[in-house]
């Protein structure tokens, strides 16, 4: 890819992730919450917004050799954001959290969230002893958990009625759908099933 | 005449479907007049402070939440039982004890309170309405709702209870 490409991917990513967070600070709701909530909030924004940043690295787009490792640490910051925003959520109103983890919630969307929030979990101990899995397991086990990853986050994002904007949040959930997908296909995993 | 001669498919599926009515309750006889109790809602009782004040309005108001009482099976108005109300509101979170109060319904079993405005709070706008066994007569069994917005934007929500007699 040629440098100009690549800075032109690099300025769009940045809109893609920098206007539904300036969209989230304009929302009205965040008047009404206490701060840990509104940071619980925007845990789950900049956890939407990894995965749009992971796939592109990983099919280095971004940038060359260093990419694989920078897709580790956006990894842990992904765990890193989802414990923010399960604990604020949690500090703000702890039944309401017990009950998605306990998937007994009546909203519809916590469900994808907690599935999500466990396939990220189960992704990170994969990761810690990939070196004794091995290339196969490792690959098609990393692979099915980011499907289960992107397509439930997308699904607990988008029926959500939080801060996030309509517009920003649909763009948003498109283009990581469309990450994910296209770095499926270019990364060939179902190889590893022959 | 033609005698019937079922093909053993038939016998099966008949006797399947058969049984698919029965135990899936289609048979049960439509009662006349008979209400059935309302359910406690999943996650009704998140965050409820029992025994808050009863008061003509919590904090600014503008925002009203209304509904009836009544007794199940024939329906009757069920008059001076007190609902609970609380939610995540303009003024304050589900967990503030200034988010709660509570109203007694009137001769026709009619409640309505007034309270700040609901705004969405995780994830949807929704209220929370409580009849408490503890803080009645007992003679009810106790049943938390959960009801959701249509829209943010609506100034207002209705629950109705159908209470069982213990």
């Amino acid at each position: 890819m040629t440098s100009s490409r690549r800075a032109i991917l690099w300025v769009a990513l940045a809109v893609a992730i920098a206007l539904p967070l300036i969209a989230a600070a304009q929302s009205p709701l965040l008047q009404w919450r206490e701060p840990v909530y509104i940071i619980a909030g925007f845990a789950g924004i900049v956890g939407l917004a990894l995965l749009l940043v992971q796939p592109l690295l990983i099919t280095g787009l971004l940038m060359g050799s260093p990419a694989r490792r920078i897709h580790v640490w956006t990894g842990a910051g992904l765990v890193f954001a989802i414990v923010v925003h399960v604990a604020g959520l949690w500090i703000t109103s702890p039944p309401d959290v017990v009950d998605v983890l306990l998937f007994r919630s009546p909203t519809p969307f916590s469900v994808w969230g907690a599935v999500a929030m466990w396939a990220v979990f189960a992704t990170a101990i994969l990761a810690a002893v990939r070196k004794r899995l091995g290339l196969r397991v490792w690959r098609l086990g990393h692979s099915a958990a980011a499907v289960v990853i992107v397509t439930a986050s997308v699904i607990h994002a988008w029926l959500v009625q939080g801060a996030m904007g309509d517009v920003t949040k649909g763009a948003l959930c498109m283009l990581v759908l469309w990450a994910g997908a296209w770095a499926l296909r270019r990364r060939r995993v179902w190889r590893m099933l022959r | 005449m033609t005698t019937p001669n079922p093909t053993r498919r038939t016998v099966v599926s008949t006797a399947g479907a058969a049984f698919l009515i029965g135990a899936s309750g289609l048979t049960r006889p439509a009662r006349a007049k008979s209400l059935e109790p309302t359910p406690t809602m999943r996650g009704g009782a998140n965050n409820y402070l029992p025994g808050a004040p009863i008061v003509d309005r919590i904090g600014g108001g503008g925002f009203w939440t209304t509904g009836t009482v009544r007794r199940a099976g024939d329906g009757a108005p069920l008059a001076g039982r007190r609902i609970q109300v609380w939610a995540h509101t303009t003024e304050g979170h589900e967990r503030d004890a200034r988010s709660h109060g509570a109203v007694l319904t009137d001769a026709n079993g009619v409640f309505r309170i007034e309270m700040p405005q609901i705004v969405p709070a995780f994830g949807q706008p929704h209220g929370h309405l409580a009849f408490d066994a503890d803080y009645d007569d007992g003679d009810f069994e106790t049943v938390f709702l959960r009801p959701v917005l249509a829209r943010a934007s609506d100034t207002s929500l209705h629950a109705e209870f159908v209470l069982r007699p213990l």
